[in-house]
């Protein structure tokens, strides 16, 4: 891939079960077109599938629909040069702050009746970047992996 | 599309279980790989081992449920394994923590002693 390259795919996916997984598949394509590397790759797609569900369980989005961005790209030479890919996750729902989620901690998760909320943790862990928009109109996630 | 789990057990000895999976691990796959270790912890099987080698993608409500099956064998006193995850799996799994109570290895041969108490 030379550093003039630059892909852009969108998708759009309705809140329905495993509808996540289409999504993952772009990612797939994408990355083995700018050679990203086989578990950067599955990292990528382990990240499209929380921030995918996240929307579906708690956007209250009133389409009932995930819009998905999917961009292949390469810094300039004095950021660093390094090509990326990116994914936004957007929806058009109630918004949410960041802020306000609690931390999981896996032993208080066995402790107790609720075990789930690690999505944010999960995206944050396995991307470079991260950077979450919310508000009353929605929310977007940006989430970047270099290769 | 479907990526509907599939669960197939194996009890090569009255000690331990294995649950090998296929497929995607999401609310209903976790389910299923819960019904089943709840049927063999009810039967007094207590040590089990999940042989993830053809699950290449999970999900946090998924394995939120395996934390839950967690929580459950830990309660009676018996051991968690898994085996053969992706480096992807294996890393998300050790994000969240879940090899702080349970045990993580490339090999069933490994977990099985593991959880024989024949290996540390």
């Amino acid at each position: 891939m030379s550093t003039a390259d630059t892909r852009e795919v969108h998708l759009t996916i309705p809140v329905a079960p495993e509808m996540e997984i289409a999504a993952t598949a772009q990612v797939a394509a994408l990355g083995e077109w700018m050679e990203l590397g086989r578990d950067k790759i599955d990292e990528v797609k382990m990240a499209v599938v929380e921030a995918c569900i996240n929307a579906f369980e708690h956007s209250g989005t009133p389409d009932h629909r995930v819009e998905l961005r999917f961009r292949v790209g390469t810094e300039r030479p004095g950021n660093g040069g390094r090509a990326y890919l990116e994914v936004d996750v957007l929806d058009n729902g109630h918004g949410f702050d960041p802020a306000c989620v609690a931390s999981p901690e896996i032993g208080k998760k066995l402790r107790a009746p609720h075990k789930r909320g690690w999505g944010l943790r999960i995206i944050r862990s396995l991307m470079d970047d991260v950077r979450i928009e919310s508000g009353e109109r929605g929310t977007m996630i940006v989430m970047r992996k270099y290769r | 599309m479907s990526e509907t789990l599939k669960v197939t057990l194996e009890k090569p000895d009255g000690t331990v279980a294995i649950l090998r999976t296929d497929g995607y691990i999401n609310n209903t796959g976790g389910e299923e790989i819960a019904r089943q270790a709840y049927t063999l912890l009810g039967e007094g099987t207590i040590r089990l081992l999940l042989d993830l080698e053809k699950t290449k993608i999970v999900n946090s409500i998924g394995i939120s449920i395996l934390i839950e099956v967690l929580e459950k064998v830990l309660d009676q006193g018996g051991r968690l394994a898994f085996c053969r995850l992706t480096p992807t799996i294996e890393k998300t799994f050790q994000i969240m923590g879940l090899a702080q109570y349970a045990r993580i290895f490339p090999a069933p041969e490994d977990a099985l002693a593991w959880l024989r108490g024949e290996a540390e």
